[in-house]
């Protein structure tokens, strides 16, 4: 089953007189279930493309479709509350609410979906337990390490059961140690049906996923399958 | 129908998030920021009631103080055209059979030359030591229980039944009480307690001892001499019964227009006025009330827009450098709605917080304070007045001023790009 098609997406930037094309007509789909890997040079596009996917921006023009709504017809209203059901994010920064415990910002979007307090909480604390962070419920973000600010973040994503994560570089600020759990963490996620949309620049955590899309020059360079590789 | 409920449902769904988020970042905020705020937010509501409330004050108890001594609830005086008030000892038997007076002082007034030092006098080039008054006859027993003079005493003191050869002077009269010159007005110097005066009422002239000395702000009282009513009364060549003005206290809770309309319908409005304090102010004095009335709105109103802006800027710089935070929240799914109710509800909590202590500090602090210690002012002992109804009122305008100005700022962030917001641009 397709969950995410791409059609004939456009995006630029203008800067003063000149525009800069990052995404130029691009078209691909994705299946449910997937753990799909954008890749690419600094400046390739990568994380634009990510954020037209993961509708944080808006496109120029083309079509996107995810779990057969097209999502590029739909209204600033329509695209928040789209993304609160159907998406979930990971940060490269981790973007947890300094203010918030770790348990209070996976709560939030689920809060937002109208669950009961008790309920919300639950299924918080089941989240976080499920990435690891079973200890950690009422730390502040300043009082957890990187790697475990991450683990919340991927908490947050996935405590309302979206059909689609999306993580962008995820890894980018962990050390090798912390970075490996985290893959591990995503790739147990996918394990269970879990479809992923990861930008990453780092090879052996591509290899890792069912998919591999690299991009540049707003077009996709390659479209390999590590597992037909390996 | 059912679009409408579901509205309602995402409103209070954003409300209790607003909430959450408000809660926890007021408790987890900077603890001195959020003092800070506070602290501006007392002062702010202290601006807007202080102010007012002295300037107000000031003529109230300029109002207060010529009822106390002057008027009383009501006040009979003189027609114009006459001399005296006609059928006095009637009006007088009909206030005494009123169900609501408490007590009453009649007066008789008559104009006089006062003179001090006339004894000490050698030079007769130069001018007497002497100025015109009202002198006014009392019967000091009524005249205290009615306008508590005997309290109000600054030297000496107050008349007796039996003072017959002593009067009490207003210290408007005296120099050392009211140091200014002038062509048409002129004080008595070197005159106080035990001092010999000569009074010429009618070209009759007599000495008398100042025993006191009264002071009240009202200028009704504090230029006038007073001496017993029977001794003036023979001065001025007095034989009927008829006095010039009758001060009336009422009873507690009875209604002073109840009384003067009484005294109206009994006749007592033929041959006299009849006015309850209110009527018997001065009219600049009414004008002063509305005039100070709004200069404390104007400095108030000032006031509150200084509120609302430091406000915003609070908010704003806090939602300026959240920005990113904002950005992510909307991000993943957070509505606007329950993003800028968190500020809202956050300004809301500085605004309570500093309005209540302000209300601690004014009810608890200032009023009892200044009651205590009034302000001397020319006209009578300042207070501060802050009446409930009015404070209230400037209770509810904070609030919404304090709301508005931290909601806008929170809109103008919250409506930034998501994108832009989350990536810091």
């Amino acid at each position: 089953m397709k969950i995410i098609q791409v059609k004939n997406l456009k995006k630029s930037f203008k800067t003063g007189d000149t525009e800069l094309v990052v995404l130029n007509g691009m078209s691909f789909e994705i299946e449910a279930g997937q753990f799909f890997c954008i890749t690419g040079r600094s400046g390739s596009g990568k994380s634009t493309l990510l954020y037209q996917l993961g509708l944080l921006d808006h496109p120029n023009s083309g079509e996107i479709i995810i779990n057969g709504v097209n999502v590029s017809a739909l209204d600033k209203e329509g695209r928040t509350k789209f993304r609160l059901r159907e998406l979930g994010y990971v940060f490269q920064d981790y973007a947890l609410v300094p203010e918030l415990s770790a348990v209070e910002n996976v709560v939030i979007p689920l809060l937002m979906q109208g669950l009961e307090k008790k309920e919300a909480y639950k299924k918080a604390e089941n989240a976080l337990q499920k990435i690891g962070m079973g200890e950690r419920f009422n730390n502040l973000p300043n009082q957890l390490s990187g790697g475990e600010q991450q683990r919340v973040s991927i908490a947050r994503a996935i405590a309302h059961e979206p059909h689609i994560i999306f993580a962008d570089e995820p890894t980018a600020n962990l050390d090798s140690e912390t970075a490996d759990s985290v893959i591990k963490a995503f790739l147990e996620l996918n394990s269970h049906g879990q479809t992923i949309v990861m930008v990453t620049h780092e090879p052996e955590y591509a290899k890792l996923t069912n998919r591999i899309v690299k991009i540049g020059d707003g077009k996709i360079l390659s479209d390999d399958r590590p597992e037909s590789v390996i | 129908m059912q679009k409408q409920k579901k509205k309602i449902d995402e409103f209070l769904i954003s409300l209790k998030l607003g909430f959450f988020l408000a809660t926890r970042q007021l408790k987890r905020s900077n603890k001195a920021t959020t003092a800070l705020i506070i602290f501006v937010m007392t002062l702010t509501f202290l601006n807007l009631v202080v102010i007012r409330g002295v300037l107000v004050g000031l003529i109230q108890s300029t109002i207060d103080v010529y009822k106390e001594r002057y008027t009383g609830d009501v006040l009979i005086s003189t027609p114009i055209k006459k001399d005296y008030i006609e059928n006095s000892p009637n009006i007088i038997e009909i206030i005494k059979n009123l169900p609501w007076v408490q007590s009453y002082s009649a007066r008789y007034t008559k104009s006089g030359k006062i003179e001090g030092t006339y004894k000490e006098r050698i030079n007769y080039t130069e001018k007497a030591n002497e100025t015109n008054g009202i002198i006014s006859g009392i019967n000091p027993t009524n005249e205290d229980a009615t306008s508590g003079l005997s309290a109000k005493m600054i030297e000496g003191s107050y008349l007796t039944p039996d003072d017959t050869e002593s009067v009490m002077i207003g210290a408007y009269l005296l120099k050392k009480y009211l140091p200014i010159e002038s062509a048409t007005f002129k004080t008595l110097e070197n005159v106080g307690i035990g001092s010999k005066i000569r009074l010429t009422i009618n070209g009759n002239v007599k000495e008398f001892t100042v025993k006191g000395i009264v002071r009240t702000k009202v200028d009704e009282i504090d230029m006038r001499v007073f001496m017993l009513d029977s001794v003036l009364r023979t001065l001025a060549g007095r034989t009927d019964y008829n006095v010039n003005e009758i001060s009336i206290r009422i009873k507690p809770g009875a209604d002073p227009v109840v009384v003067k309309n009484a005294l109206v319908k009994s006749g007592a409005g033929e041959t006299a006025r009849v006015q309850t304090f209110e009527e018997g102010l001065p009219k600049f004095v009414t004008d002063m009330k509305n005039t100070f009335a709004l200069l404390g709105n104007i400095v108030g109103s000032i006031g509150l827009v200084v509120a609302s802006i430091t406000i915003f800027i609070v908010i704003y710089i806090n939602a300026i450098t959240r920005k990113k935070f904002i950005g992510i929240l909307k991000g993943i799914g957070i509505s606007s709605e329950a993003i800028e109710i968190s500020y809202i509800i956050q300004s809301f909590f500085y605004a309570s917080i500093g309005i209540f202590i302000g209300l601690l500090i004014l009810y608890l602090g200032l009023v009892p304070y200044f009651n205590a210690h009034p302000i001397n002012f020319a006209f009578s002992d300042g207070i501060l007045i802050a009446e409930f109804s009015a404070t209230s009122w400037r209770v509810l305008l904070l609030m919404l001023a304090t709301i508005i100005a931290g909601y806008v700022p929170a809109r103008i962030v919250v409506k930034r790009n998501t994108l832009d917001s989350i990536l810091g641009r």
